[in-house]
């Protein structure tokens, strides 16, 4: 066994074991923690696959900024135990739904096991090196790079303008 | 950044800057004096309408993924009439209101730079970031007046379903973006004309971002904010978006659909077909039964936009596209002019609390303001469409594109519908003159003289139509290659 599928191994149950436990854990802190050890397991598997790219933005915006907002959000709210009952009778339909998924993964990964990408471009130099990946942002994609920041900076005065408190108003 | 990258964004720029720096200013803007904020953003608007009328011509910036031509120029110099009527109705208003504060103009004015960028995109990345930097602001907009509930809600419920929204259109970006390996319209008429692209995905793609652009433009059934949002904005918010997010939406409907999108006709023509037909008849039936003046305009601009898209349901046809674009183009503008008429009307006769907002409201105006009764039935007829109004013109001239483009059953829609139409308009003028009541006005400047430009437009255009619609017509999309 090369060390390659053993670590392979162990982030896949890692990854596997934490994300049973976030759907089946009492606890939403818990819960969310599962979430995030599952995020960085997923992150190195895509290290891996020679995608660091992908690993890096995976760590930063799902296991850094998104789940520091759910757990915020769960202590804000005082929601720390989840009183809900597992009960299959009410999420029968999501079941359903999460086996299909997982059946048309496994099925489109058989099928096309061994097969080059077939795309009508070539993405794969661009989503694995982050220096291609910066090269193109900062040239071909400028205008959309500069325009996302404006956008941040509306979105950021909206949120001032509408936290802050004001006076009784006649309106 | 090259020079022609710098002369294509030119407007969008501008006023991006005077934006920021008038953020800056308002900080140092004592309580009381924020009318200079109001003052200065109407500046920066009038000083980038100037740049824009001495710096036309066509440019295509950043690797093609901007442009600014004749539909572009047309549509920036519309927005930026907006944006002055926006400013104008609003400074007295929100004083009386007591929610004057700077950053209403400068969230006006970003959401104006998003505008221009919808009508400049030629890429949909940039199309997607134009869409939320025009729609962000205008959340904001609307929830200004709180803790207003109204206001709140109307805030929150136009954040909600944008969003929603939003998620169609970058799903159908995706999607287009699967099928054709590009964002921008000049790849995606190659790849669809070397015969590569997938059509199922594209035509997928297509319709999710009808979906999304359909609801910034309230056709029906993407419509169900409208009403809600409408009433519940302070009243000068929705003046600016109900002419504003609209004309941006046709913005980006129309370069997209006729630029990237003309192979796919034969299928999409019969979907906007219904929307056409859909709209015009739910807008029009719905707004009969309304009492609030509000809600009722409200139904009023879906209605309108129905109208709109009728003319540009034949966009397939390389005859009747240039005659739909131009239609489209001249009645943005009536629709403009006569719209922030009506709702400075509205907004002169509102007082706190949100009364004086029913249509009863208005019984008595005709004898004890006349040219204030005057103007608002100069704007209603503007809206069914009868003489001597533009909105006559408008419809004239989207009737003869839906009949060049043999859309025969649906001009009789629209006529049929402007007929019903004509019942709920009148209604006003009626209860304003034959019906008794003391209603009281406010006596503001800036407001009366929105109400006399718009209602000096409606008119006078009307008289001398040629060279607003010579402009729309000389107002041609770049050629993609």
């Amino acid at each position: 066994m090369t060390l390659e599928l053993f670590l392979f191994f162990t982030l896949a149950l890692i990854a596997l074991v934490t994300a049973g436990g976030m759907v089946f854990s009492k606890s939403a802190v818990y819960a969310a923690l599962n979430l995030v050890t599952n995020f960085l397991s997923v992150a190195i598997l895509y290290l891996l696959l020679d995608a660091p790219f992908i690993a890096l933005a995976q760590v930063t915006v799902y296991a850094g900024a998104i789940m520091v907002l759910f757990l915020f959000v769960i202590m804000l709210l005082g929601v720390e135990t989840l009183r809900a009952e597992f009960d299959w009778k009410k999420i029968w339909l999501q079941a359903v739904l999460a086996l299909a998924l997982l059946v048309e993964g496994f099925v489109m990964l058989f099928q096309r096991m061994g097969q080059a990408a077939n795309l009508p471009f070539n993405t794969a130099s661009v989503l694995t090196n982050p220096s291609e990946m910066a090269k193109v942002l900062f040239t071909d994609y400028l205008l959309p790079f500069e325009l996302t920041s404006i956008l941040l900076l509306v979105a950021m005065i909206g949120a001032i303008v509408l936290t802050k408190q004001v006076k009784k108003r006649s309106l | 950044m090259t020079q022609t990258d710098f002369f294509t964004l030119l407007p969008a720029i501008l006023l991006t800057l005077w934006a920021c720096a008038l953020l800056l200013v308002d900080v140092f803007t004592p309580g009381a004096h924020k009318g200079r904020t109001a003052f200065l953003a109407a500046l920066g608007l009038a000083f980038t309408l100037g740049v824009t009328f001495l710096q036309p011509g066509e440019y295509t910036g950043f690797n093609g993924m901007v442009v600014r031509d004749g539909f572009a120029n047309f549509l920036i110099s519309l927005f930026l009439l907006t944006g002055l009527l926006g400013v104008a109705v609003a400074y007295g208003y929100l004083r009386r209101m007591g929610i004057e504060r700077g950053e209403y103009y400068s969230l006006m004015l970003f959401s104006i730079v998003g505008m221009m960028l919808m009508a400049q995109a030629t890429d949909l990345l940039v199309i997607f970031i134009a869409l939320e930097l025009l729609s962000i602001p205008l959340y904001v907009l609307a929830a200004f007046a709180y803790p207003n509930t109204a206001s709140e809600e109307a805030g929150l419920k136009y954040f909600l379903l944008g969003a929603f929204s939003t998620g169609f259109v970058v799903y159908g970006i995706a999607l287009t973006f699967g099928a054709t390996g590009a964002t921008s319209i000049a790849a995606i008429v190659a790849a669809t004309a070397a015969g590569v692209a997938n059509k199922a995905l594209l035509l997928s793609g297509a319709a999710l971002i009808l979906v999304g652009l359909g609801f910034k433009t309230a056709l029906v059934p993407f419509h169900m904010w409208t009403p809600d949002v409408y009433q519940g904005a302070p009243t000068s918010v929705t003046a600016f978006m109900a002419a504003g997010a609209k004309a941006a939406g046709f913005a980006a409907l129309i370069r997209v659909f006729s630029s990237a999108f003309p192979a796919l006709a034969a299928d999409l023509t019969p979907i906007l077909w219904a929307l056409a037909a859909l709209t015009m008849i739910l807008g029009n039936l719905v707004a009969i039964a309304q009492s609030d003046i509000k809600r009722m305009l409200a139904y009023s601009s879906i209605a309108q936009a129905g109208y709109i898209l009728m003319a540009f349901v034949a966009f397939g046809s390389d005859l009747a596209r240039p005659v739909a674009i131009s239609a489209a183009l001249f009645y943005l503008v009536a629709y403009t002019v006569s719209s922030f008429g009506a709702w400075g009307v509205v907004i002169s006769l509102e007082k706190e609390q949100g009364k004086d907002l029913q249509i009863a409201d208005y019984a008595g105006l005709g004898k004890k303001f006349p040219w204030l009764a005057a103007a608002m039935t100069l704007f209603m007829l503007s809206f069914t469409g009868l003489p001597p109004t533009i909105g006559l013109i408008g419809k004239l001239y989207l009737f003869r594109a839906a009949l060049q483009g043999g859309l025969y059953w649906l001009a009789i829609i629209g006529v049929v519908t402007s007929l019903i139409s004509a019942f709920y308009y009148l209604r006003v003028v009626l209860t304003m003159y034959m019906k008794d009541g003391q209603p009281d006005v406010a006596r503001e400047t800036w407001l009366t003289a929105t109400i006399v430009f718009s209602a000096l437009a409606t008119v006078i255009i009307s008289l001398f139509p040629a060279p607003l619609f010579d402009w729309a017509s000389r107002a041609l999309l770049m050629v993609m290659k």
